[in-house]
């Protein structure tokens, strides 16, 4: 559904994404992972066009995203987004929050978007705070409201760009457990983040990013089992050892 | 000065309330106007077309850096050389607030949009708004918020910079109770009365800004 073909992109002399090619089907998993600045944010955030890329090709449900032509805002609004520091808009509720672009953008009822908002915030466990503005609540929280407020626009994929980085250690596992409720059922995904045990459990492939290039391509299992690459192997070795 | 004399007062109040009058319309013309030009500033300085950011720049520098006494006397003595006909004290003080308060709230309109997070706007975006819906919905009301005390502030300078035009002989609140105590002799008095006046204001205006923000603050 998603395909990222020779993908490269450089900020002056600076090799952001160097040839990066990668395929997602329908209902897939894949978790990027690498050291930081290797390029991961970067790589999800073109499949949106929410960062410009110099050559190479995405399509997203047929979709060219780097195509002048291409209706942006449409095909973002069939993408759903996780941010690493959540992102809600502080002057809304978590129910504006979750209502905004349904409204503005899916042109629902304001209705409409409430029933789906709750519905959401039901399925997250955050339907107690339907009211309550993003200040008020905690990380964990924030996130699972972010997650809703994409779920809420009827994705086709859903794009997480380190979603547990910016949370304190025991809030982690609330979001990571509405992450894999999403996966098994079926929801396609590309999720950047240093969680092993989530990848390990819900990913179909793993992706390891170094110095914006894609070093291994691999299925989850193969992936832990033995790296291919010198670099994962290392990579691997520090953030498991503890 | 010993004995204030209350009736000499009541009976100055409807002329030190023509000249309030006009101080507050000098504030308010003021404000609006420096307020929607100071928009369109902060608009183009923050624009990716160099030449219109430059423009912006070079227009608030120039202000900042010259004596609003100064721009009152161009616009009094120059405009009218260039028109043909007099401007007169009013519009001269008028046009000159606006201009100079304009480069004071392009920076801070400017400095409320760049407080927003940048990744506010990708979320906006994100979610299939455009990107002028997500500066109206998403940027600019967190904005607003965040400089509602600043925008305050120098409202209440300008409410107090307005006596300026006593230089151009409008009469505004200082200068009618100048006239009012020069002419009776109760100058001390008047200075004193008006000084009183503007602290009472501006505290409750102060009062007011900070309540507000408390009150919208995210």
């Amino acid at each position: 559904m998603i395909e990222i073909e020779h993908l490269s992109k450089r900020y002056d002399d600076f090799r952001v994404l160097a040839d990066c090619t990668v395929a997602i089907a329908r209902g897939e998993v894949i978790v990027v992972c690498g050291p930081s600045g290797s390029g991961k944010s970067t790589l999800i955030k073109c499949v949106n066009g929410l960062e410009p890329f110099d050559e190479g090709r995405i399509t997203v449900d047929g979709i060219s995203v780097g195509d002048r032509s291409t209706d942006l805002p449409k095909l973002r609004a069939r993408i759903g987004m996780v941010f690493q520091s959540f992102e809600l808009y502080p002057h809304m509720s978590v129910t504006e929050n979750i209502c905004l672009a349904q409204i503005k953008v899916l042109r629902r009822s304001k209705n409409e978007a409430v029933a789906r908002a709750r519905a959401l915030l039901d399925r997250v466990g955050m339907l107690e705070h339907a009211e309550k503005f993003p200040g008020n609540l905690s990380g964990g929280q924030q996130q699972r409201v972010a997650i809703a407020r994409a779920l809420a626009m009827d994705p086709i994929a859903m794009l997480f760009d380190e979603p547990t980085s910016a949370l304190d250690p025991e809030m982690i596992n609330e979001v990571l457990d509405v992450m894999v409720d999403l996966a098994k059922e079926g929801m396609t995904m590309i999720v950047v983040t240093h969680e092993m045990g989530f990848a390990r459990k819900v990913a179909d492939r793993v992706v390891f990013m170094d110095e914006g290039s894609i070093v291994e391509d691999a299925p989850t299992d193969a992936f832990f089992a033995a790296p291919r690459s010198d670099r994962a192997r290392l990579f691997l070795s520090k953030i498991l050892q503890h | 000065m010993a004995d204030l004399d209350l009736a000499y007062l009541v009976s100055a109040l409807p002329l030190l309330w023509d000249g309030m009058e006009v101080t507050l319309l000098l504030t308010l013309f003021g404000v609006v106007g420096g307020l929607a030009l100071g928009a369109v500033l902060a608009v183009l300085r923050l624009s990716r077309a160099k030449p219109l950011a430059l423009l912006a720049a070079g227009y608030v520098t120039f202000f900042r850096s010259i004596p609003i006494l100064l721009g009152i006397f161009w616009f009094y003595f120059l405009v009218p050389l260039w028109l043909g006909r007099p401007v007169g004290g009013f519009y001269a003080a008028l046009i000159g607030f606006v201009l100079f308060e304009a480069a004071y709230f392009c920076e801070i309109i400017r400095a409320g949009i760049q407080s927003v997070r940048r990744d506010q706007i990708l979320a906006g975006l994100a979610s299939g708004l455009t990107y002028r819906q997500t500066m109206r919905m998403v940027v600019l009301p967190q904005a607003l918020r965040n400089m509602l005390p600043v925008l305050l502030t120098q409202s209440i300078n300008l409410f107090k910079g307005t006596s300026l035009v006593y230089v151009v002989g409008v009469r505004d609140f200082l200068t009618a109770a100048d006239i009012i105590g020069t002419r009776d002799n109760q100058i001390i008095e008047m200075y004193c009365f008006v000084a009183v006046v503007y602290f009472l204001l501006c505290c409750a205006a102060s009062l007011l800004a900070g309540r507000l923000q408390r009150r919208y603050a995210i």
